[in-house]
């Protein structure tokens, strides 16, 4: 047990009701931080940088991807933002913020992962506007000018003890907004976040596994979220999709789970010209069909998911059953394939199975 | 059965000879005791070293740190984390406030490698925990020993006990070290996880960092102290032959007086072999015994030391040492182990003899001195081999191991000659006596003195280094203290907060009226020769010219330091490094070595470091990190207790951050009776053993004496008599040893100072002659000898004409 596992699961639980006994005053204490109030207001590249007057934000890019035999991989990529103390940062070591990432890639019979950790205020994590750069050690989010938004041409790199890649994204489509405008309601008692997406990317780039070099072409999500009291007492856990239908439409699905059996669910149906419609709890339904064994834990690994209102009901199957992120907060995350009214790919994330 | 029956009867000699068997056991003790609590000591100090070494799992990880050893810009750090380099900070530093010294120890815990952050005690673990330790007021881990000893300091942060950390450290996030070290945005070493200790430096940070192989922190205070260490082992281990030679002489005794009951014992049969083992079961049995005793007492005597051995320590080399002793199971049977082995050592030839005992061999009365005569030959040759090989050593050696065996070849070699030389001396006042019992007693001294030889040689060991190391001891406080009065010029020193304040307070200085002239000094920290060295920056000023002292110069040395041609270097580093007058040197600075002229050396007492003297502005061209908080005033005495106060009040410093001149001297003095009080206390000590080493001779002697009185008593002297001459005779002998110390110690001083403490701290002192310190040598013999005379004359006195009657029958 070490600093690290509180601050992962502090970061990532931030989002999620899943707050381990003792995490849960520090998660729902959000008293000085700015609060998350409708409308969201969102306004573009000033929302791509970081927020610092909240508690907890993230910048999170997953990708779907092939390579020349037609092998499938993904990618991921995620920094997060947390503040220890609301008020001015003083900077140096004193400063409130901290950073920590993770980085993954997944193929059929591989999964590797890679996490690390920054004080804010020395320069070694952070993120920058004009041109906007997201950094933490050597693991880089950077934009080059182009035309339309601030992150329509983005680089991302990573580098683990075992692999390490270098994706280029772009997209012509501007950031879609989740939930009311932006303003992305998190449970019944309303916890939310601010929260848009960046669905459309189309991806290149290289894999490197074990020394090995694997140029690779696919689909990117990038999700950006922001809150200070995104928990409600009670959460144990989310399971969150992407989709990519072949299409064009993308979708976002997320069930966020109760002790009580019960969930609050939530969803945005993003039509190929990037509209986004949102879906009510009754639009949508998320059953498990299938579960795997992975690190001692029975996780839903196949999914059977219904969206009636846009006709959509498609089955889910891993690329990697035991996507595991054994990082100091353990989760899964991982590509999917979708079969069934659409096809598509996808990725899927689980916390909270315990 | 016969086994039982056997050792009944040697145990037997023993109820008889209650006073031998104390000897015995009392040789036995203190030899272990002093040597085990030495022992303790040095494991107790060696232990503090390796907890403070495998702090942060320093034993196992490299770390990168600054070629020169100082600090370097965080920026840095910053640099070698964007470039994927697996490292964590580490700011580390003393904390000082009056007497109290800390070292500070300031990590990153997000990027502190999981093999280091064991042993933490979760202090920083868990939500809340994290939040309390990185974020003002911070939290400070520390020993629950240290943390008691901090009840109502201020300035620290609030304290929590983790039993896993070393003394006098205080783990703290790394915001809260630069808070309490004064320092901003520079680190002292980055720790490396095992998966990046392999790669190479990037070429622009490769210029001024190095990486370095895990355990060089514990190795380095492991050199440092090693002379400390090895001085304390010395003392341990003289006073430890010195207790042997009464193990020698009352198992020879012991064996001599028994030899008829053995030799009655074989011929009823006893198997040599069977009494060989009982004799050898009885002398381990005291062993254990008296061992027993000896490490209980070196644990009290190393309870009493460890609190001056840990101030010495901490102030000659900022190592810090646990102040209670904790030891294990394995010192206390080291402790019994000593004292079995030296029993068998010492009584090696006693027990030889007694096996190959001839049993048909009536008692015959030796001839003792033609056996005398051989002896005092074959000592004169070894003692003369001895002193050709402690030649060799002090020409060829070159380590403080070949200087400490040097000096026991001293020592071995003149403790050999003395029973020749007093034999000598007998014999020549013997020849010229007139006076029948003048004669005899001069005869007589001579037959005694084989006995009692072991006894004068432990006494002579005793004295002559009891005299040596006061001399050397004397002399250095001496030096120290002139150098101090030459070397603390100034009326008034400032340590300020931080750069922008010691400006302040030397402007504020310069307009004060009583001030004569305002001194700021910078320093800096590098590495020279392999060792910590320290930079210190001066204006030129006749202050200095004036006072302080060169050793060796070249003509206008002043002025080239002055103008930043040339640099003066402390005495043990030009001894270190092989630094001569005039070379040139390189010093590594951070922005690269620094090739500069030596144009003299400076005395610099009692700093195990290096240390350099240039111009300020050249510390502070070469280290932009320099340590700017130093201003020191001429002033005119009378009025520098009024400027203290208002300086004081003006800026709030502490009286530990503006004090004059007496306050630094006192301070500095007082370091150096801490770090010579175990000296002085294990001289003390040593000679205490010889003493009792004394002693106990001439009482088990005493006892045989009496039957070669006798026929003198016969001849018509009367027992009061006999014993004036008795006492007179024993304290005639103890004073000639001491004479014989008395060159003796001043050798032991010369070999202390100019081999010794050069090769242990690399600075060489003028010896002294203390008169007093001969005095109370010659007074302290004496007293002892007359003291071990007292007991056995007064028997004498006692004793019935009847006593002496019967044992002149049964002796004949």
């Amino acid at each position: 047990m070490s600093a690290r596992i509180w601050l992962a699961a502090l970061a990532l639980l931030a989002a999620t009701p899943a707050a381990p006994q003792g995490y849960a005053g520090l998660a729902t204490d959000a008293e000085g931080y700015a609060a998350v109030t409708a409308p969201a207001r969102l306004a573009f590249p000033r929302d791509h940088g970081p927020h610092p007057a909240f508690r907890i934000e993230w910048w999170y890019l997953t990708a779907t991807l092939e390579d020349a035999e037609g092998r499938e991989w993904g990618a991921q990529w995620t920094l997060f933002r947390q503040s220890l103390a609301p008020g001015p940062d003083p900077g140096g070591w004193e400063s409130t913020q901290v950073w920590l990432a993770h980085a993954a890639v997944t193929g059929a019979d591989t999964h590797r992962t890679a996490e690390t950790y920054a004080r804010g205020g020395i320069g070694q994590a952070g993120v920058t506007l004009g041109p906007f750069r997201a950094w933490i050690d050597d693991w880089e989010m950077a934009a080059a000018p182009a035309p339309g938004d601030a992150l329509a041409d983005i680089t991302v790199t990573a580098q683990g003890a075992d692999f390490g890649y270098s994706l280029h994204a772009v997209t012509e489509a501007p950031p879609v907004p989740q939930g009311e405008d932006g303003f992305s309601v998190k449970s019944d008692v309303g916890q939310a976040s601010y929260y848009y997406s960046q669905p459309f990317y189309r991806v290149a780039g290289t894999l490197e596994i074990d020394g090995r070099r694997i140029p690779v072409t696919g689909r990117g999500w990038l999700d950006r979220e922001w809150s200070s009291q995104p928990l409600a007492a009670g959460q144990e856990g989310w399971d969150w999709f992407s989709l990519a239908l072949d299409s064009g439409a993308r979708v976002m699905l997320y069930a966020m789970r109760n002790a009580d059996g019960s969930a609050h669910v939530s969803g945005t149906w993003i039509d190929a010209e990037s509209r986004p419609h949102p879906l009510a709890p009754g639009d949508i339904s998320m059953r498990p069909v299938g579960y795997s064994q992975v690190a001692g834990r029975e996780i839903p690994t196949a999914w059977h998911l219904e969206v009636p209102r846009f006709e959509l009901a498609v089955d889910t199957e891993p690329l990697n059953a035991h996507s595991w992120m054994d990082t100091s907060f353990a989760y899964w995350e991982g590509p999917i394939r979708l079969s069934g009214s659409h096809a598509g790919r996808g990725y899927l994330e689980m916390t909270g199975y315990d | 059965m016969t086994g039982l029956l056997v050792l009944g009867a040697l145990a037997g000699h023993w109820r008889r000879h209650r006073l031998e068997l104390a000897a015995l056991f009392v040789g036995l003790a203190v030899a272990t005791a002093l040597w085990s609590g030495v022992q303790a000591l040095n494991a107790e100090a060696r232990a503090s070293y390796a907890e403070a070494g495998a702090m942060l799992a320093a034993d196992r990880l490299a770390a990168v740190r600054a070629q020169d050893g100082g600090l370097f810009p965080r920026a840095d750090y910053v640099a070698l984390r964007r470039a994927g380099w697996d490292v964590s900070p580490v700011l580390e530093g003393s904390w000082r406030r009056g007497d109290l010294r800390l070292r500070i120890v300031g990590i990153d815990p997000l990027t502190l490698p999981r093999q280091a952050s064991a042993g933490t005690d979760g202090g920083f673990e868990g939500a809340e925990n994290f939040v309390a330790f990185v974020r003002p007021p911070w939290r400070a881990l520390a020993a629950a020993s240290t943390v008691a000893r901090l009840e109502g300091v201020e300035g620290l942060p609030p304290l929590e006990v983790s039993a896993t950390l070393p003394p006098g450290t205080l783990l703290v996030d790394i915001g809260a070290a630069e808070a309490l070290l004064g320092t901003e945005g520079a680190l002292s070493r980055l720790t490396l996880a095992p998966e990046a200790a392999g790669r190479r430096l990037p070429p622009d940070l490769a210029g001024h960092l190095r990486v370095e192989p895990p355990g060089e922190g514990a190795a380095e205070t492991e050199r440092l102290t090693e002379s400390f260490h090895l001085n304390l082992t010395a003392f341990g281990f003289l006073s430890y032959i010195v207790g042997l030679f009464i193990v020698y002489s009352a198992a020879g005794l012991a064996f001599e007086e028994r030899r008829p009951m053995i030799r009655t014992l074989r011929a009823c049969g006893v198997p040599a072999r069977l009494l060989g083992a009982a004799l050898l079961a009885e002398i381990v049995v005291i062993a254990l015994a008296a061992g027993l005793a000896g490490t209980v007492v070196g644990y009290v005597i190393a309870a009493a030391l460890l609190p001056d051995v840990a101030a010495s320590l901490g102030g000659l080399y900022g190592a810090q040492v646990a102040g209670s002793l904790s030891l294990s199971p394995s010192w206390w049977l080291a402790g019994l182990g000593m004292s079995v082995l030296g029993a068998l050592g010492a009584s090696a030839a006693s027990l030889w003899r007694t096996w190959r005992l001839p049993l048909l061999a009536a008692a015959r009365p030796e001839a003792w001195l033609g056996a005398e005569r051989r002896r005092h030959r074959l000592q004169l040759g070894a003692a003369a081999l001895l002193a050709l090989g402690t030649l060799g050593l002090l020409l060829l050696g070159t380590g403080l191991l070949a200087g400490f065996a040097a000096m026991a070849g001293l020592l071995l070699a003149a403790a050999l000659a003395l029973p020749p030389l007093l034999g000598a001396i007998l014999r020549h006042g013997a020849a010229r006596a007139r006076h029948p019992v003048v004669q005899w007693a001069w005869a007589d001294s001579r037959q005694e003195l084989p006995g009692l030889s072991l006894a004068l040689m432990a006494l002579l060991l005793a004295l002559a280094v009891n005299l040596g190391v006061g001399t050397m001891v004397g002399s250095f406080r001496e030096t120290f203290t002139r150098y101090l009065d030459q070397r603390l010029a100034q009326e008034i020193y400032v340590r300020a907060a931080d750069g922008a304040q010691a400006e302040a307070v030397a402007d504020w200085l310069a307009a004060r009226p009583g001030v004569t002239a305002v001194l700021p000094f910078w320093q800096a920290e590098t590495r020279m020769a392999g060792r910590p060295a320290e930079v210190n920056g001066y204006d030129a000023h006749a202050t200095y010219r004036e006072n302080w002292p060169l050793l060796e110069a070249r003509p206008g040395a002043w002025d080239d330091v002055a103008a930043g041609r040339a640099v003066f270097v402390s005495e043990q580093l030009a001894r270190r490094g092989g630094i001569g007058l005039g070379e040139t040197i390189d010093i590594p600075t951070p922005a690269g070595p620094w090739r500069v002229a030596v144009a003299g050396i400076h005395p610099d007492y009692g700093n195990p470091g290096g240390q350099i003297i240039t111009a300020r502005e050249e510390v502070g061209r070469h280290w932009a990190e320099a340590d700017r908080t130093r201003v020191g005033a001429r002033a005119d005495p009378a009025a520098v207790p009024e400027i203290l106060a208002a300086l004081r009040g003006t800026f709030g410093l502490g009286p530990e951050q503006a004090y004059d001149q007496a306050a630094v001297k006192a301070a500095s003095l007082a370091i150096f009776d801490k770090t010579f009080a175990v000296t002085v206390a294990l001289n003390g000590l040593t000679l205490a053993v010889a003493g009792v080493a004394l002693l106990t001779n001439l009482l088990t002697l005493a006892n045989a004496r009496l039957g070669r009185l006798a026929p003198v008593w016969a001849a018509g002297l009367t027992p009061a008599a006999l014993a004036r001459i008795e006492a007179v005779r024993i304290v005639a002998l103890g004073g000639l040893t001491a004479l014989a110390a008395l060159p003796l110690g001043q050798a032991v001083a010369w070999m202390l100072t100019a081999v010794v403490n050069v090769r242990a701290f690399g600075w060489r002192l003028p010896v002294e002659i203390f008169p007093g310190q001969w005095a109370s040598v010659m007074g302290l013999a004496l007293a002892t000898a007359a003291l071990a005379a007292l007991w056995p004359a007064w028997r004498l006195a006692r004793s019935s004409p009847l006593a002496l009657m019967r044992r002149f029958s049964n002796e004949r």
